[in-house]
């Protein structure tokens, strides 16, 4: 039994990656790391706080920050790699002084800085261990071909996210194959699905989206694990977009590697969420773990 | 005494912020000082003749020159005064340049501040004695540090001056990495046939001792006389029974070795001699991988040796060879390309390194000089050079140019072009870097005659894509992205210091810098020396250097160690600790302290005393700081010379 941990859910995590969420939720609790919901926690300031303003959006993280602090807790985990930008970024920024006290005055309360902002991925990995997470599988993943996809700010910029290899992570990779997963080399882990430009320029979405389903496609992979709800969506959802812009045919599951996770150790259907993503991984689950071809 | 005060211009140096006049007025009042001048350039002839001038008519008995660095110029100054008869340690110098002139701009202050340094500098004069160095003998043998193309030619050079040499080589044999290389640049001639004849000279010469598969162990002494430990680790084969048959690698059943001579893209048995040309050519067992000593059975070689060499108890020895010089010519390694992971190095087999491919294009490499990719023996027809991998990236605290990337790069574009007619190359570069003779053209050729298609800008990643790897990078000068599908990607890693040269530099008591790299003693003027008398450098342990360069320098470091031994008897430098045996208790405490090991326990009347060991000592002063007697002083700098001192300045 490891520490507690405050959990921050991030906004897309109570709405577009509700089965993100539930499955972490219930993925942690099996594995016995306790997460703690922060009380009255908000926004973390997202896109649109940091290109406006940087005191702001480092208050709004900090408040989150702040109010782990007042629970007595010394770290915070997200699920959400943009979130975990903001918040380790506040951290980052109120080191400098001056900058401290222009975001304290913000605040209800002054931050000290003492909170530490991890991914729910680093939790597993390293509160709970890739050991117990084997231990603890009932059904292994055998048979299923698993690309790992971590998307371009989940390790980087390195100074900051202080985690994995910036270039070729492998924590997901460790962790589904402690699950029993065949993980194949996916050459692409770390290369942009597009983000937020889904929105102004669907084309530029489509084309890097759709070179990193071609490699995944390309080394023979039945699903791409991936932990971030903006590339879950891109390529997830925006598949017949891709195929549209790109002309092909792709029809690959893009789910959560908790929900994986979630498979593995039995977790119920409802927390696991399967339901709630485009293409459904469920038959294709079920054909590779059967052993049919 | 009288003093002479000579306060220099150094053109605007000094005098464009200090008022050297009002500088020599005011020397005129110090206590026994008859005399004082300034002078535009006190180094120059006419500089150095009017201090000897003034010498002479005035009688005296003691010159300060208050100018640059003593760095620069106390011994020219030295030499000066000598030449007029006083004793070179008569002599005293200001800073006046680095410590006034050059970070000041306020001409009153500055002068004032000059003055002080003059006071200071007589205060320490009046105290000062004549000190004259002692002689010792010299033994004229020397040891060269690494058997790569520099130490080579060191050797040979110092051989043929009729130096007994010793060559010490970790691997068991000599040659380095030219012994690696296919063809070399700028030229394109076959490495080996140029160096081969080199080796084999080593193996024959009748001065030089070889010790290969050897380390230094430990190294004591001084100039003049080093006692060096050299360790002869076990080869397991008797040297002096082995006749290079090869007999034994043909029967080795333990196959599948990474081969180190081949950069590990070919396999080698665990009884090796690394290449035809070995020197010396004699096998040798890795202990690691032979059967024999991993599972306890085989004895393949034992029995198929035709004159028995082979010795399975052999344990290392060590000799001790007794040298008057040491040259350091231990080379450089490469840059471990997967630390780059974007690039794939380590983690898919055909991106390669630049000197794994130069086994490729080498005849006597693990192909027979067949370009084929170590993935599917396949031969490639897209191949992408990648220059700068670890070279000039601060991010990686490889700030640095590894200098001969860029020729390198260049000439395997040509090579495979030879090899294969219809394949294309690629090179991502930041800037060429060819500024040696013929260099440019070489470059040129490469891309005007070859086709190689240069591609300035940085490579993002490398991934496969099927059986192909795919290149996305940028073109900085067409301001696009590009991405190339490649059969075979060719990392020029840069150079790095040598494993082990930090420690090797610590056993020689010479300095390296933060990249492992030996120090010169000074980057200009003193290119191959080092700041412990007697050592010298030579080759690519000193910063990347090419073959040209690298032999020059050893044959740079030859006739320095030949001008050394030119004299028979060495002059120590007086400037050393010495004890007073009536005030030293014997408490010990210097001998703990002294870094150089100088001080030693002696008995004398029945009682324990400090003494200085005079050729060992390196005049650091730590041990005068130490003793709370005050009974060890450094000569030239005792506690009343420096008390001496910091009263004069407080004076001001
Ligand atoms: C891919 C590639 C291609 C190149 N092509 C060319 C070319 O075409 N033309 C050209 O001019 N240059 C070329 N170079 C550069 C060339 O390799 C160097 O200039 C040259 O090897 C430097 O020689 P060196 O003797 O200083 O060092 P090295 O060749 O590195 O030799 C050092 C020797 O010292 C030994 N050693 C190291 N440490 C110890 C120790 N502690 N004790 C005992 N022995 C030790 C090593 O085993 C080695 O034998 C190329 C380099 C590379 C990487
Ligand atoms: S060890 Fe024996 S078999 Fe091997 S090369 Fe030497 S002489 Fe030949
Ligand atoms: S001066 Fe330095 S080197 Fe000489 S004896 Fe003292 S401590 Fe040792």
């Amino acid at each position: 039994m490891s520490e507690a941990i405050a959990y921050y859910p991030g906004c897309s995590g109570l709405g577009t990656s509700k089965e993100y969420d539930t499955s972490t939720r219930a993925v942690c609790a099996a594995l016995g790391l306790s997460l703690v919901d922060i009380p009255d926690w908000s926004c973390c300031g997202s896109t649109p706080a940091h290109t406006k303003d940087h005191t702001l959006s480092a208050a709004l993280s900090a408040r989150n920050l702040q109010l782990v602090s007042g629970m007595g807790l010394k770290a915070a985990a997200t699920p959400c790699p943009s979130c975990l930008t903001n918040l380790r970024t506040a951290n980052h920024r109120i080191e400098a002084a001056p900058f401290k006290a222009k975001v304290d005055k913000l605040l209800d309360e002054p931050y000290g800085g003492d909170v530490n902002a991890i991914s729910v991925l680093q939790a597993l990995v390293e509160n709970i261990g890739v050991e117990t997470i084997a231990s603890a599988v009932r059904t292994p993943l055998k048979g299923l071909k698993v690309a790992c996809y971590y998307g371009c700010i989940m390790n980087r910029p390195p100074e900051l996210m202080a985690f994995d290899d910036c270039e070729n992570p492998m924590a997901m990779d460790n962790i589904l194959a402690a699950l029993g997963a065949e993980v194949v080399p996916f050459p692409l882990k770390v290369e942009c699905c597009g983000a937020s430009y889904g929105i102004p320029r669907p084309d530029v979405t489509a084309a890097l989206s759709g070179k990193l389903l071609e490699a995944a496609v390309g080394v023979g992979a039945d699903m791409v694990a991936v932990a971030c709800p903006l590339c879950q969506m891109n390529l997830d959802l925006r598949q017949g977009q891709v195929n549209r812009a790109m002309g092909t045919h792709y029809r690959i599951p893009v789910p959560y590697f908790t929900q994986l996770m979630g498979v593995a150790l039995n977790i119920p259907d409802g927390e696991i969420g399967f339901g709630k993503l485009n293409v459904d991984p469920r038959p294709v689950l079920s054909k590779a773990l059967s052993g049919a071809d | 005494m009288r003093i002479g005060v000579f306060v220099c211009h150094c053109g605007s140096n000094i005098e464009g912020t200090v008022d050297t006049g009002t500088v020599a007025k005011a020397a005129l009042d110090f206590p026994e000082v008859v005399y004082a001048t300034d002078t535009m350039y006190a180094c120059s002839e006419p500089g150095q003749d009017g201090i000897i001038q003034a010498i002479k008519d005035k009688n005296l008995t003691g010159v300060v020159v208050a100018s640059c660095t003593p760095r620069m110029h106390e011994p020219t100054f030295r030499r000066a005064v000598e030449r007029a008869g006083l004793n070179r340690f008569m002599f005293e110098m200001a800073n006046i340049r680095e410590h006034v002139s050059w970070i000041g701009k306020d001409r009153e202050a500055n002068t004032n501040k000059s003055v002080d340094l003059v006071r200071i500098a007589v205060e320490k004069l009046r105290r000062d004695a004549p000190l004259i160095p002692s002689k010792f003998s010299v033994n004229k043998r020397v040891m060269i540090i690494g058997g790569g193309v520099a130490g080579i030619q060191a050797a040979l050079d110092c051989a043929d001056g009729g130096l007994e040499v010793v060559l010490v080589e970790r691997d068991s044999s000599i040659g380095g990495k030219m012994a690696k290389l296919d063809k070399t640049f700028p030229t394109v001639d076959c490495s080996s046939c140029i160096l081969g004849p080199k080796m084999v000279d080593v193996a024959q010469h009748p001065n030089i001792t070889l010790h290969a598969y050897s380390e230094v162990d430990s190294i004591g002494g001084y100039v003049g006389n080093f006692q060096v430990q050299v360790k002869k680790k076990a080869t397991y084969v008797d040297w002096e029974l082995c006749t290079g048959c090869g007999a034994c690698m043909e029967k080795c059943p333990s196959k599948k070795n990474p081969d180190a001579f081949n950069e590990k893209i070919g396999p080698s048995t665990s009884i090796n001699i690394p290449f035809p040309q070995a020197i010396p050519k004699k096998a040798y067992i890795d202990a690691t991988t032979c059967r024999q000593f991993v599972k306890g059975k085989c004895g393949v070689c034992a029995k198929v040796c035709p004159t028995g060499a082979i010795r399975y108890d052999m344990t290392d020895e060590i000799v001790t060879e007794d040298v008057g010089a040491i040259v350091a010519a231990t080379g450089y390694d490469l840059f471990d390309i997967s630390k780059i992971a974007e690039y794939g190095g380590g983690r898919y087999p055909d991106v390669i390194t630049g000197l794994q491919y130069e086994r490729l294009l080498s005849a006597s490499g693990p192909t027979g000089g067949h370009i084929k990719r170590p993935s599917d023996g396949k031969e490639p027809k897209n191949i992408v050079f990648i220059q700068c991998v670890g070279s000039r990236d601060k991010s990686l605290d490889r700030p640095y140019c590894s200098g001969f990337c860029c020729m390198y790069t260049a000439k395997q574009t040509i090579l495979t072009k030879d090899h294969i007619p219809d394949s294309q190359s690629y090179v991502f570069y930041m800037d060429i870097r060819a500024p040696g003779k013929m260099y440019d053209e070489f470059t040129r050729r490469a891309m005007e005659e070859y086709g190689a298609r240069y591609i300035r800008g940085r490579v993002a990643m490398v991934y496969p894509k099927g059986d192909k790897l795919m290149v996305r990078g940028a073109d900085t000068l067409a301001g696009t992205q590009v991405e190339i599908e490649a059969d075979l990607v060719v990392l020029a890693a840069g150079a790095e210091a040598a494993k082990g040269a930090p420690q090797l530099a610590e056993k020689l008591r010479i300095s390296y810098d933060k990249y492992g790299f030996f120090m010169e003693s000074h980057p200009k003027l003193k290119p191959v020396e080092t700041n412990t008398a007697g050592v010298y450098l030579a080759g690519s342990c000193q910063g990347p250097k090419d073959i040209p360069q690298s032999v020059g320098q050893g044959s740079a470091a030859a006739a320095k160690v030949l001008a050394l031994f030119s004299k028979d008897m060495l002059e120590s430098d007086p400037q050393i600790s010495r004890v007073d045996i009536k005030r030293c208790v014997g408490c010990g405490k210097c001998i703990m302290t002294c870094p150089f090991k100088a001080i030693k326990e002696v008995e004398f009347r029945g009682q324990k005393k400090a003494e200085v060991i005079e050729t060992v000592c390196q005049g650091c002063g730590i041990c005068t700081s130490t003793c709370p007697q005050g009974a060890i002083q450094l000569s030239h700098f005792t506690d009343n010379q420096i008390l001496a001192e910091v009263n004069a300045l407080c004076q001001s």
